[in-house]
């Protein structure tokens, strides 16, 4: 990430983020699932996903939250200040696929100085995750 | 009373109801768990793991990734079940939809909205109370019911530091089936199989072997495309086939954006091209950018292994087609 944080006044209604993909690799699934104390067996056993009619582990939600957080953060910068994330989880992220995020601010509160940003996150099965994410900035 | 009036009885004694005991994170928050988070999530923002930066960032010191929120007071290993007794009103509620074979369950949405980021040393409770519990709902994973819960979240002082909206679906897995064979859910999707039928089957074997063939007509030697019993110009059932030579023009087209079916790239160019042999055929074209496709465009067959079954008649612009487009 930049050393810069975004100013509120820089940024426009309708502002598009870069993109950034994420490799799905087991290690982020069983890894995020590790760091964020989720023990349930979906998300490290393949058995137990297999009988939840998934290909394999699968990523938790916990893992999908810190990953919208950090793209939002990666593009405005180290001072911005999250204060709300709202996500719908859709496609599940299994390993060997990619999830690409891209997002646009769709609001901008000028007494707050903050930002609403839609974000997406896609796999090669669709929208893994969709929601809005509210960052304020210097 | 029938089993499922008094499932529902069972169900409406939980809306409304605290799960149990606010839960104590067992661990305060600390810079080892937040590194490992940074770490494995390859988030670089230094005001979680740089001391120095930190404190001369917005927040004056070091602060946990917002995000993290649920993970201080998460169950950890007992998430992994063991069959012990329910440990709180949820586990119980969640116990009573498996046995009514709602045994599976995804998490489809959370909302968490910060009253501050959580520091070094915060200690992190959470007080859960479940809202609502839908009637039975169809989805994609199978038919279940979504849970919604609120979480507040407060620190040692009893100050709310977050709260969070979570839906989980419960649900009957709709295809248990492929528990016992990994094979049935494809890791990657793929385009949609052809239909194939009598009367197109032939059709189909000729892709398979890199041709395209075209219908004819053996009484009047009309040809036509997609593959019919009756010819429509002399209504004569006999008919055989010749090879197209592959070169055709652009007839009309389309690029689709949406919706993103699973197994295709997007946009995607959809054609009609319009051989040279006179029948039209819908395809894709390939290799060159979707909004280069013209009308009238010079495109030349190409049969195209799209994944390890599926061989498809697919459409290049002859060479220098694409340019002299734009």
């Amino acid at each position: 990430m930049s050393g810069e944080t975004l100013r509120f006044d820089a940024v426009r209604d309708g502002d598009r983020l870069p993109e950034l993909a994420i490799p799905l690799t087991a290690t982020l699934i069983v890894g995020g699932a590790i760091v964020s104390r989720d023990f349930t067996p979906v998300h490290h056993e393949r058995a137990a996903a297999q009988a939840q009619g998934m290909s394999d582990v699968f990523m938790n939600i916990l893992t999908t939250n810190g990953l919208v957080g950090r793209y939002v953060t990666d593009w405005a910068g180290r001072d911005a200040v999250l204060q709300r994330v709202a996500i719908k989880l859709g496609a599940p992220n299994l390993p060997g696929d990619t999830m690409t995020f891209s997002g646009r601010v769709v609001a901008r509160d000028e007494t707050e100085r903050a930002v609403d940003v839609e974000i997406t996150g896609a796999n090669a099965w669709g929208h893994h995750v969709t929601g809005t994410v509210r960052v304020r900035l210097p | 009373m029938s089993n499922s009036e008094e499932l529902e009885r069972a169900l409406a004694r939980y809306v409304g109801a605290e799960i149990g005991p606010p839960a104590v994170g067992p661990d305060l928050v600390n810079a080892p768990m937040v590194r490992h988070w940074c770490e494995i999530l390859g988030d670089a923002n230094p005001v979680y793991t740089d001391p120095d930066v930190a404190a001369r960032s917005v927040h004056g010191g070091l602060v946990a990734p917002p995000t993290m929120l649920q993970v201080w007071t998460m169950a950890g290993v007992a998430l992994a079940g063991g069959g012990g007794p329910a440990a709180d009103l949820q586990q119980e509620l969640h116990a009573l939809l498996s046995e009514h074979g709602y045994t599976s369950v995804v998490a489809t949405n959370c909302e968490q909205v910060y009253d501050r980021y959580l520091r070094p040393d915060d200690r992190v409770t959470a007080t859960t109370v479940i809202e609502a519990i839908s009637p039975e709902k169809t989805t994609g994973l199978g038919t279940g019911r979504f849970i919604d819960t609120r979480t507040t979240y407060r620190d040692a002082k009893g100050e709310r530091v977050a709260w969070m909206t979570f839906r989980v679906l419960k649900f009957k897995p709709a295809q248990p089936a492929q528990a016992a064979s990994p094979a049935a859910a494809p890791a990657k999707p793929r385009r949609l199989r052809p239909l194939r039928s009598h009367d197109n089957d032939w059709w189909w074997q000729g892709v398979a072997r890199g041709d395209l063939l075209i219908q004819r007509c053996a009484e009047c030697g009309t040809l036509r495309h997609p593959p019919r019993p009756m010819c429509g110009a002399c209504q004569s059932l006999r008919w055989d086939s010749v090879a197209a030579s592959g070169r055709g023009v652009v007839y009309s087209h389309v690029v689709m954006h949406h919706p993103p079916i699973p197994g295709y790239g997007f946009p995607l160019a959809v054609a009609l091209v319009e051989l040279e042999e006179g029948t039209r055929i819908v395809s894709n074209v390939v290799g060159c950018a979707p909004d280069a496709v013209r009308i009238g465009m010079p495109v030349q067959l190409e049969m195209q292994d799209v994944d390890e079954e599926l061989r498809l008649p697919l459409f290049r612009p002859v060479s220098g087609a694409a340019e002299e487009a734009r």
